[in-house]
C-alpha cells in the first residue's frame, strides 16, 4: 500500500513536471480548420450577420452566414455574445523597423541618403520585434511598414503581423515613399525661419523634379534597350512608378503642400498615388476630392497644426475629408510603437463627426483596396484570407477585449511581453518580504 | 467718438473685472453626476455659488440670477487633473547643474498659451506645470488652474496649493550632465550620490542656521550669520515635508533607490512620475505610501521604457498604490479620460477606479484633494460636462467649468481662441509633430547640450 502511494506520488510529481514544462513554453500560433459559431459578424462589405458562423478552411474563409454546415470533426469556437471583425490594417507604421526609437542601433527605418527608393523596408522587418505581438493581440493584424527620413527614403511594405521571415509576413503590397517638399515645421525644436523653410522646400522640389526627369529618361532608355540601360538602382526603383505599375505614397501635410503635391502629380501624370498624413486635408478637402487621389490620414490623435485653428480639427479631419468625397483610410502613426491604438484613432474620428461605418471601413476594406489587397483582406467574405479577430463589443470602445486573433488562418497566441509582465507582477512573489 | 471711447473704456473694465472675479455661480440641471467619491447620481442637479459647489441633489430651484445649464442626458464629472504637464510655461529646464532646487516655474508662467484652452477642450481644469527632467534635482513646479482668458500669470496659479519640486532619475540627468557636460552623474550610482549629497549639505546648512538662531539670542553674541542659500532653503523644506517631491523615474532599480533615500532622510511625501517599471516594485511603493503618476501605454521610445506594460496602472492600483494617469504632453492631455479608459482594457479596472486615476488620485498627489478631484458640497466648482460617458471612446467634453466659470463651450466658442495675435507670426506656417519620436517637453531647453539627432528621437 505504502509502495503504491509512493508510486502515485512519483507519478503525480512527473505529471506536474511535464505540465509545468508545457506551461513554461512560449505559446505558438496554431493552424487548422475552425468554425466560429453564434457570432455577430461585421462583414464590413456585406452588412452585419446575427448569430452567424465563419468557417475557416486552409487559412481562408470558406463560408460565412447563418446557414453554414460545419464539417464533422471541425474544431468549434462558440462565439456567443461575441463579435467577429476583419483584421484591422494600419497603413502607417514602422513595425519591424523600430525597436527602441532613441537607440539608433535598434532602428532600421532611416538609411543614409535623400534619394534611395531602392531601400526596401521588407528586407529589414524583424519578424520578432517586440511590438508585433503587442500590436496584433489588439486586432491590428496587418501593417504598412514605412521607411522614413529623406525625400525618397525607400520602399514601404505591407506585412501581416505573424510569420518568422519577412516573406512569410509579406501581405502583397510594396510602394515607393515620397516625402513631398514640406513647408511645415517639424515640431517645437524646429527653429528655422520662415524664409529658411521656404528655401529648403524650393530646393527639395527642384531636386525632386530632377530625380523624376532622370527616372523618366531611364525608363525610356530601359524600354529602348530592353532592360540594358545599366545599373542605376535609384532610377530603376522609380521606373515602376513612372510606368504606372507601382504606387507612389506621397507624405504631405500642410495645405499648400497638399495643393503643390496635387499639381505635381497631375503635371507628372503619376498614375498610381496615395496621399499620406494629410493633416491639413480638411482645409483643401474639395481639391483633394476633385483630384480623385485617395488618402491615408492620421494619426487622428494630434494637435491642430496652427494656433488659430479650432481645437478639434485633427480629430475632425477624417470626417471632413470623407464628407468632401475623398476616399479615406485612417492610420495611427502615433510613434512609441503604439499601433495597437489604431481603433481609437478611428473612434475619435467618429466622436468628432465621422460616420461610424465609414470609420470602420477606413481601417479595414479601404486600406485593403488602396493597397490592392482587397481580394484577400479587409472584410469577412468567402474566399478571403482568414485574417480576423473576435471581441466582446465595439472594437472602437476602449474597454472592449479582443479574445482571439487569426492571421491567414493562424490562431495567434494572445500574449505579448506586456501581458507576460502583467501575469508575473500583478501579485508579485515574493512581495516586500522575501523570507 | 466719445461713445466709442466710453465703449472701449468700459470693455477694459469688463476684461479687468473677469481677471479678478473669476468665481461664478451656475446651476447644472438634470445630468448623471459622477461624484467619484460618492457614486453616480442620476438626473441630479449641481448648484454652484461663487465658485464653490453648495448643493448636489434632485430638483434644485434656481436662485434668482443664476444661469442654468441643462445637462439632460449628459455626464457631469469633476474637472480632470493632469499631474504632469509642461503647458503654459516659458521655460522648462534650467539644465545648468545637476541640482537647481532654487529655480521655480512660478516665475515663467505664460497665461496666453493656447495649450490652456486646448486642455479645457479635453476637460482639464488643473495641471501640475512641471520643471523638466534634465537635472537630478530640478526646479520647483506650480499647480495651475485653467482660467484661460486672463493675462495675469498670478491668476492661473491655484491659490495656496502645496509646493512641489521635480526630481529626475535615470537616462535624462545622466545624458545631460554625464554625457553632455562630463560631470557627475553619468550613471544611476551618480544620480543617487548627487541627491544624497544635496540633502546632506542641506541638513548641515539647516543645522548651522539653527545654531546661529539659537546663539544670537544669547546676550553678547557677536558671530556672523551663515551664508544664505536659497537652494539649501528649498532642500531643507523638502526634508521638513513642506514640499512634495515629484520624481521622474522609469526603472524599478532607481525607484527603489529613491525610496531608500526618502527613508534615510525622513521624506514622507513622494510621487513617482512616469514610473514605467513601478509595477515591478508596487509592494515596496505601497508599503512606503509613495504614489505613482503614469502613462497609460507609452513605451519603447527609449531603452529605460523598453520593458513597460500598459497594465502598469492596474497593477499599481491593485497593489494599493495611489495612482494617476498623466499626459506630459499637450496632445494627450486632451484625452486623459480615454487614457484612463485603457485601464479597463489593460487590467479591468471599474469605472470608478478608472476615473479616480484622473480626478481624486492626482488631486491627492498634488495635495489638493480637499478642494478638487470630486463633486462634493464645499469643493471648488471645477466641472466638465460630457456628451456620452467619459470612459467611452465617443465621450466628448462639451463644457468645462473652472471655479463656476465656463471656460470652454464646444457649441459656442469660436474657432480661433488665441488671446493675442503675434503680428510677426506667419499665418501660413503649420507645425507637425515628428511622429517617430515621443512628444513631451520634458527635455525642452536642454537640447543645446545634446547631439541634435539623439535629441530628435528622445526628448523625454
Amino acid at each position: 500500500m505504502k509502495g503504491l502511494q509512493t508510486i502515485m506520488g512519483l507519478l503525480t510529481a512527473i505529471v506536474c513536471v511535464v505540465v509545468l514544462r508545457v506551461e513554461a513554453q512560449s505559446p505558438k500560433g496554431k493552424y487548422g480548420n475552425l468554425a466560429l459559431t453564434n457570432a455577430t459578424i461585421e462583414t464590413v462589405t456585406k452588412g452585419t450577420i446575427q448569430n452567424g458562423t465563419v468557417l475557416i478552411v486552409d487559412g481562408k474563409i470558406a463560408a460565412v452566414g447563418t446557414n453554414v454546415s460545419v464539417p464533422t470533426g471541425t474544431e468549434i469556437i462558440d462565439c456567443k455574445g461575441q463579435f467577429i471583425y476583419p483584421g484591422m490594417i494600419d497603413a502607417g507604421t514602422n513595425l519591424g523597423l523600430n525597436e527602441i526609437s532613441a537607440v539608433a542601433r535598434t532602428t532600421d527605418f532611416n538609411e543614409i541618403g535623400d534619394v534611395i527608393p531602392q531601400m526596401k523596408a521588407l528586407t529589414a522587418v524583424n519578424p520578432n520585434a517586440s511590438a508585433i505581438p503587442v500590436t496584433r493581440i489588439s486586432g491590428v493584424t496587418t501593417a504598412l511598414s514605412f521607411p522614413t527620413g529623406g525625400m525618397l527614403p525607400g520602399t514601404a511594405a505591407l506585412i501581416n503581423l505573424h510569420g518568422y521571415t519577412p516573406d512569410q509576413m509579406y501581405a502583397g503590397f510594396e510602394g515607393i515613399v515620397l516625402t513631398f517638399p514640406n513647408t511645415g515645421r517639424r515640431g517645437f525644436f524646429d527653429r528655422r525661419t520662415d524664409e529658411e523653410i521656404k528655401k529648403a522646400s524650393e530646393k527639395a522640389l527642384a531636386s525632386l523634379n530632377d530625380v523624376w526627369e532622370k527616372a523618366t529618361q531611364y525608363h525610356k532608355l530601359d524600354s529602348a534597350t530592353k532592360g540594358k540601360a545599366g545599373y542605376y538602382p535609384e532610377l530603376q526603383a522609380m521606373v515602376p512608378v513612372i510606368r504606372g505599375e507601382q504606387t507612389l505614397l506621397v507624405e504631405v501635410n500642410a495645405s499648400k503642400d497638399i495643393q503643390a503635391a496635387l499639381k505635381w502629380l497631375k503635371e507628372k501624370k503619376v498614375k498610381k498615388s496615395i496621399l499620406t498624413g494629410v493633416a491639413e486635408g480638411w482645409r483643401v478637402a474639395d481639391e483633394i476630392a476633385k483630384s480623385g487621389i485617395p488618402v491615408i490620414t492620421g494619426g487622428v490623435l494630434e494637435l491642430p497644426s496652427r494656433e488659430y485653428d479650432r481645437y478639434d480639427k485633427a480629430y475632425a479631419n477624417p470626417g471632413l475629408l470623407k464628407k468632401a468625397g475623398v476616399k479615406v483610410a485612417i492610420k495611427s502613426e502615433s510613434g512609441n510603437n503604439n499601433y495597437r491604438n489604431l481603433p481609437y484613432h478611428a473612434g475619435f474620428a467618429v466622436a468628432y463627426g465621422m460616420n461610424k461605418e465609414d470609420a470602420l471601413k477606413s481601417i479595414t476594406i479601404i486600406p485593403a483596396e488602396l493597397l490592392g489587397v482587397s481580394n484577400k483582406l479587409g472584410s469577412i467574405e468567402v474566399g478571403k484570407s482568414a485574417t480576423l479577430f473576435i471581441c466582446n463589443g465595439d472594437p472602437f470602445e476602449t474597454k472592449t477585449q479582443v479574445s482571439h486573433v487569426f492571421i491567414e488562418g493562424w490562431n495567434i497566441p494572445m500574449v505579448s511581453r506586456q501581458t507576460e509582465l502583467y501575469d508575473e507582477f500583478l501579485k508579485r512573489e515574493p512581495g516586500v518580504k522575501k523570507n | 467718438m466719445k461713445k466709442i471711447f466710453v465703449l472701449l473704456f468700459s470693455s477694459f473694465i469688463l476684461v479687468g473685472a473677469t481677471a479678478q472675479s473669476d468665481k461664478g455661480s451656475l446651476l447644472i440641471k438634470n445630468g448623471t453626476v459622477i461624484t467619484i467619491t460618492k457614486g453616480n447620481l442620476e438626473q441630479t442637479d449641481v448648484l454652484i455659488r461663487d465658485g464653490k459647489i453648495i448643493q448636489i441633489s434632485k430638483n434644485i430651484a434656481a436662485p434668482a440670477g443664476v444661469k442654468i445649464i441643462d445637462a439632460t442626458g449628459q455626464f457631469v464629472m469633476p474637472g480632470i487633473i493632469d499631474a504632469h504637464s509642461h503647458i503654459a510655461l516659458d521655460a522648462i529646464n534650467e539644465a545648468t547643474s545637476p541640482v537647481t532646487a532654487e529655480v521655480a516655474e512660478a516665475d515663467v508662467i505664460d497665461p496666453l498659451d493656447i495649450a490652456i484652452y486646448r486642455a479645457l477642450g479635453g476637460g482639464i481644469t488643473t495641471v501640475h506645470a512641471m520643471h523638466g527632467s534634465a537635472n537630478a534635482i530640478g526646479g520647483q513646479c506650480e499647480t495651475l488652474k485653467m482660467r484661460y482668458g486672463t493675462f495675469d500669470p498670478e491668476v492661473l496659479k491655484m491659490e495656496a496649493a502645496p509646493r512641489t519640486i521635480k526630481f529626475a532619475l535615470g537616462e535624462n540627468p545622466t545624458r545631460v550632465h554625464g554625457e553632455g557636460n562630463n560631470i557627475v552623474p553619468r550613471t544611476r550610482m551618480g544620480v543617487e550620490f548627487v541627491i544624497r549629497q544635496a540633502f546632506s549639505e542641506a541638513k548641515e546648512y539647516a543645522e548651522k542656521w539653527s545654531q546661529y538662531n539659537k546663539s544670537k539670542l544669547i546676550k553678547g553674541f557677536r558671530g556672523a550669520p551663515p551664508a544664505y542659500s536659497y537652494r539649501h532653503e528649498v532642500l531643507s523644506d523638502i526634508l521638513n515635508d513642506k514640499i512634495i517631491v515629484h520624481c521622474h523615474s522609469y526603472r524599478a532599480d532607481e525607484i527603489y533607490m529613491m525610496l531608500k533615500v526618502c527613508k534615510d532622510f525622513g521624506i514622507k511625501r513622494i510621487v513617482f512620475q512616469h514610473v514605467n517599471e513601478g509595477f515591478k516594485v508596487a509592494p515596496e511603493l505601497a508599503a512606503q505610501g509613495a504614489m505613482a503618476s503614469v502613462f497609460s501605454d507609452w513605451w519603447a521610445y527609449k531603452f529605460e521604457v523598453y520593458y513597460s506594460t500598459a497594465y502598469n496602472a492596474a497593477i499599481l492600483s491593485k497593489n494599493g498604490v495611489v495612482t494617476s494617469i498623466n499626459s506630459d504632453d499637450g496632445e494627450m492631455m486632451r484625452h486623459l479620460y480615454h487614457e484612463a479608459g485603457k485601464t479597463q482594457k489593460y487590467g479591468g479596472l471599474s469605472d470608478e477606479e478608472a476615473l479616480a486615476l484622473i480626478t481624486i488620485n492626482p488631486a491627492k498627489q498634488l495635495g489638493i484633494e480637499s478642494r478638487v478631484g470630486s463633486l462634493e458640497v464645499g469643493k471648488e466648482a471645477d466641472i466638465v460636462i460630457f456628451k456620452n460617458h467619459p470612459l467611452s471612446i465617443y465621450g466628448v467634453p462639451m463644457l468645462t467649468i473652472v471655479d463656476g466659470v465656463v471656460r470652454f463651450d464646444r457649441e459656442k466658442d469660436p474657432d480661433d481662441m488665441r488671446l493675442v495675435v503675434d503680428p510677426k507670426q506667419a499665418i501660413e506656417t503649420a507645425t507637425f509633430r515628428d511622429k517617430l519620436s515621443d512628444q513631451d517637453h520634458c527635455m525642452e531647453g536642454a537640447e543645446f547640450i545634446l547631439d541634435s539627432e539623439l535629441f530628435n528621437t528622445n526628448k523625454k
